[in-house]
């Protein structure tokens, strides 16, 4: 493995438990959005050039954005007085960590003998839109609903209600 | 260590990191932080499969990563638009006060 992947995921990691660990919410957003900039910069390195643009565009660009909007709407940058913790934050952490190393030793115990290991997929943009619009267009069309759908119910549940009227 | 084994072990780990911010705090954003994170560490298990597998011209783990990330980008604004929606009802964000299911 190259230093360029170690320097990546290094990055990616802390900024993911940067985001879990800072009390500050607005930090905490703001290392979440270095995690998901680390993961785009993992995507690139797998040679997966439109997902790791399209991360780039979604999570930074929009979810990242989202998530500041709501820790400002609901004043989430006041620190709370009985700190940031569940009061079952160690139960959380035995379990974090108890599927951590299943999830590892699956990982490492299993033979990776998987053919295409060297050579970069033939694979461009083209390829994928050709592929979006033909054999998986029933798919792309329900996720356009979905995203139409969601669009409508979040601005609905997060709209104001006025007073007395539901 | 095989290229594969590396990509999957980082993914693994921001995995556990997701879980453990959801489980662990208190505040609700912080929670969907930590999902969003879980939803990404499958993506890049999608995308090291797909690059590492058999074939990787059939696209199917790529196809896979990018309906995730729409559908993660959904689940994000819905998300985020009920804890807003919830804060102007109850006055918090704090998940361990938020315990009666009639307001």
């Amino acid at each position: 493995m190259s230093a360029v992947f170690y320097l990546i995921a290094a990055l990616t990691v802390a900024g993911g438990l940067a985001a879990v660990l800072l009390k500050n919410l607005v930090h905490a957003a703001l290392a979440v959005t270095v995690a998901f900039g680390g993961l785009a910069l993992l995507f690139l390195s797998l040679d997966a050039q439109f997902a790791g643009f399209a991360q780039i565009l979604v999570y930074i660009g929009a979810v990242a954005i989202l998530i500041v909007f709501a820790i400002l709407l609901t004043r989430g940058s006041d620190l709370p007085k009985d700190g940031v913790f569940s009061k079952t934050w160690l139960i959380g952490l035995v379990i974090a960590a108890a599927v951590f190393s299943v999830l590892g030793w699956a990982v490492l115990s299993s033979a990776s003998g998987l053919p295409n290991e060297s050579a970069v997929p033939a694979v461009n943009v083209h390829d994928i839109g050709v592929a979006l619009v033909g054999r998986y267009v029933l798919p792309l069309e329900i996720v356009a609903l979905l995203l139409t759908a969601a669009t409508i119910g979040a601005v609905i549940v997060a709209m104001h209600e006025k007073d007395g009227a539901q | 260590m095989t290229p594969l084994t590396a990509y999957l072990l980082v993914a693994a780990l921001l995995f556990a990191i997701g879980l453990a911010g959801a489980l662990v705090r208190r505040n609700a954003i912080l929670v969907l932080i930590g999902i969003e994170l879980m939803l990404n560490s499958a993506n890049l298990n999608f995308i090291a499969f797909w690059r590492y597998g058999p074939h990787p011209e059939a696209l199917t783990g790529m196809m896979f990563a990018i309906f995730s990330i729409a559908v993660a980008a959904a689940e994000a604004a819905v998300g985020l638009g009920l804890v807003i929606a919830i804060y102007r009802h109850t006055q918090t964000t704090d998940l361990d006060k938020m315990n009666g299911m009639k307001g």
